[in-house]
């Protein structure tokens, strides 16, 4: 029997986390947009209770995002959360400061971290620098290639996230960089939404057909892939080198889209888990994303298969 | 907007601990005028694991001579190691980490902590000082990385000077910050742009500077539910809902400068006791690319700041002279960053960058002699007769004359001096030393 990897996603909201689990996803990624970084929805402690009992009644997991770079105001609100979301049973959370794993290991020694620092988890020694300090998991970078990514796994003293589909995080500021060149050309935002329900982006003149989405929230401004990684077609690979969980990253994505993708990636999962030796990708598992896919944006390998210089 | 750190005792307080000039060094050169003009410290790049694969950086023959010349002004070298690693960059760390220790250097500045970790075990007398790369926020992470024991954090450009002041309260530990120089307009570590524009990864030192690009901004006006499949674009959505014009409202006018996310200068010469005040460690000038007109320019006018200010906080005052000074160096805009409030449109670059440093260096002095009065001065740019020219130095050297005659080495008249790094005689109005400075204004055509 083969290691079933773990389908997580990310839930914006209970009807898009029950429409998920109703799709075949093994853990959600929810939070609260204090403590969390580019989460795709925000879950108070109630709605929390609510997916919790939600995804333990179907034998799936939650875990928080509690990836925000912390500023000093936030650690006196940070110990209350932590504890509120463990007594509440979630499954495990995610963090990048090394503030959040301090109070964890305070307040909830119990809970799961995972740690992830976006672009920076690029190496297995730091991600098991980081288990060595208590995390049982590292969220790789979208940055690293395929090769890269394969053989690190057995290196890891931890287990291995990786996304497997959907846009990723380019640039993050703390400055509000929409708001800013909105008042330098004399008109500003005057109260109007910059975040994520804009459908803001940039281009760049000599990318006429990239559309980098960019959206400001309470930890700055964000600008965005301007294509969604889609490795379905080589899943195995990352399958048969034994990475633990899977993430499909739904973020400014509607609903139907991301269970649309759920149900792609539960189907090459289950089918590569029963057989590995028979398990052929089949291109048209890739038709009802490719539906629903927005024209604009390219369906890509991400870095899978690049080779960056420096 | 953020108040201003508060001193916490009643009353005036002065807080007497000098801070660390930190300053960059890109190569040796730069390392001797850095040290010479009042730099505490300077940091390098080695061959490896730095972040400015562009710079000349330093072999470890160079790190000794370095090390040499800095320890005869009490000054110390430090060595950046920021990159994120990579597997591949697992392998080497431990010998390059040996030889840094070996050949004397007093600290590397890590992100990464698998190099954090490798040096503490390693070679526990190397000290590790935790990168900006980190984007360290808050007292508490800053107590994380104490207890690994790391005796100094360089904070994230994004913290207030209240905020520093209240770190340093909860953790007896260094803090080191930028003072001045070019910023990411980024959290630090937390851009790809270049990754994505040109393939070149930043956190390796690939960064191609794309934040300074131009962009232009939309908005996407598809109503929701009309993302189709390509072959449905085709013929059965109505085909106007996908033209540009149509789809995505422009929110930009043509007489608009298109977006940018470049950020100002930082510059806080006109805050040095504020700085102090919050209990700011070391004060850090950013640019290991820049020239050495530059960081002399720059160290020297934050030293006078720095020494004037503490030898007697009671009645310093700005002298605008200094911020004249670094007005010579500078090539964008200054602001203050994040120490007083969150930068808005007024800290941001929309106009085209076309600008150069007001002034080239134009001459080192090598040599003066009193009874002639005249200065044996290296060329380092043209310079003739009839220029008015500048001689500044880190003592008390600040003047201005127009060059008169000029003689060669055999005492043969110049009409100008032309040949790089020439030795060449001429009468200077005033006493000159060693190493001090000739500059004269661009001419802009």
């Amino acid at each position: 029997m083969n290691k079933k990897p773990e389908l997580l996603v990310t839930a914006a909201s209970l009807e898009e986390a029950a429409a998920l689990l109703d799709a075949g996803a093994d853990a959600l990624l929810i939070g609260d947009d204090r403590f969390g970084m580019r989460l795709a929805g925000h879950f108070s402690l109630e709605d929390t209770a609510t997916v919790v009992a939600m995804a333990h009644a179907r034998g799936c997991k939650i875990y928080v995002g509690l990836g925000g770079l912390m500023p000093n105001r936030l650690l006196a609100e940070l110990p209350a959360y932590v504890k509120a979301i463990a007594e509440l049973g979630v499954d495990g959370i995610e963090f990048g400061d090394p503030a959040v794993l301090m109070t964890v290991k305070k307040e909830a020694p119990g809970l799961n971290l995972h740690w992830n620092a976006e672009m920076t988890s690029t190496n297995y020694a730091t991600a098991n620098y980081w288990g060595s300090k208590g995390a049982s998991r590292v969220v790789l970078a979208r940055e690293l290639n395929m090769d890269e990514m394969t053989e690190m796994v057995p290196l890891l003293e931890v287990e291995a996230q990786v996304q497997v589909h959907g846009m990723t995080n380019i640039y993050h500021s703390k400055r509000k960089l929409v708001e800013s060149y909105m008042s330098h050309q004399g008109r500003p935002s005057d109260g109007g939404s910059l975040g994520k329900d804009r459908g803001l982006f940039l281009i760049e003149s000599e990318r006429q057909n990239e559309k980098f989405p960019i959206y400001e929230d309470e930890n700055g401004t964000h600008i965005m892939s301007s294509n969604d990684i889609c490795i379905l077609e080589d899943l195995h690979v990352l399958m048969g080198a034994g990475v633990d969980s899977l993430k499909i990253e739904g973020l400014l994505k509607p609903i139907a889209y991301n269970v649309a993708v759920v149900k792609a990636y539960r189907h090459a999962i289950d089918l590569y888990v029963a057989n590995p030796a028979a398990y052929a990708f089949r291109e048209d598992w890739m038709n009802p994303v490719k539906h629903l896919q927005d024209p604009e944006r390219e369906l890509s390998f991400g870095f899978f298969y690049k080779e960056q210089v420096f | 907007m953020e108040t201003m750190a508060k001193p916490q005792h009643k009353g005036k307080r002065y807080r007497l601990d000098k801070p660390e000039l930190l300053a960059p060094a890109g190569n040796l050169e730069k390392l001797k005028f850095a040290v010479h003009y009042g730099a505490d410290a300077v940091y390098i790049g080695g061959q490896k694991y730095g972040l400015r694969s562009g710079a000349d950086n330093f072999s470890f023959e160079e790190m000794r001579e370095g090390v040499e010349f800095a320890k005869k002004y009490g000054a110390k070298v430090f060595v950046a190691a920021n990159i994120y690693a990579h597997n591949e960059d697992i392998a080497g760390i431990e010998e390059y980490l040996r030889n840094l220790y070996e050949v004397g250097i007093s600290a590397i500045i890590v992100a990464d902590p698998a190099i954090v970790d490798t040096a503490r075990r390693l070679v526990p007398g190397l000290e590790v000082h935790l990168s900006t790369q980190q984007s360290t926020l808050n007292w508490q992470a800053v107590s994380f990385w104490k207890e690994e024991g790391l005796p100094r954090v360089v904070l994230g450009r994004e913290t207030s000077l209240e905020e520093i002041a209240e770190i340093k309260n909860h953790v007896d530990i260094e803090i080191e910050t930028f003072i001045h120089g070019a910023m990411c307009s980024s959290y630090s570590g937390r851009c790809v742009l270049s990754n994505h524009f040109t393939d070149r990864d930043s956190n390796r030192g690939g960064c191609c500077q794309s934040c300074r690009w131009k962009y232009d901004l939309f908005q996407d006006d598809r109503p929701e539910g009309t993302w189709v499949s390509e072959e449905e674009a085709g013929n059965q959505v109505s085909p106007e809902l996908l033209q540009p014009g149509v789809t995505q409202l422009p929110l930009h006018q043509s007489e608009d400068n298109p977006f940018s996310m470049g950020s100002k200068d930082l510059c806080m010469l006109e805050s040095i006791p504020d700085l102090i005040e919050a209990g700011i460690d070391s004060f850090k000038i950013e640019g290991r690319m820049k020239s050495i007109h530059y960081v002399a320019t720059v160290v020297n006018a934050y030293r006078k700041a720095i020494d004037a200010y503490m030898a007697d906080p009671e009645h310093y005052v700005l002298n605008p002279e200094w911020l004249e000074e670094l007005n010579k160096a500078a090539n964008r805009p200054l602001n203050t960053g994040f120490f007083y409030d969150t930068p808005d449109h007024e800290d941001h670059i929309y106009e085209p960058e076309e600008k150069a440093a007001p002034y080239d260096f134009a001459g080192l002095v090598i040599e003066y002699d009193a009874e002639t009065g005249t200065a044996m001065i290296q060329q380092r740019n043209h310079f003739k007769p009839g220029q008015e020219v500048e001689f500044f130095g880190p003592d008390n050297t600040f003047f201005k004359q127009t060059v008169g005659e000029l003689w060669d080495t055999d005492g043969n008249s110049l009409d100008a001096a032309r040949h790089p790094l020439q030795a060449v005689r001429m009468k200077v109005d005033q006493p000159v030393a060693y190493f001090d400075m000739m500059r004269k204004k661009k001419i802009i055509k």
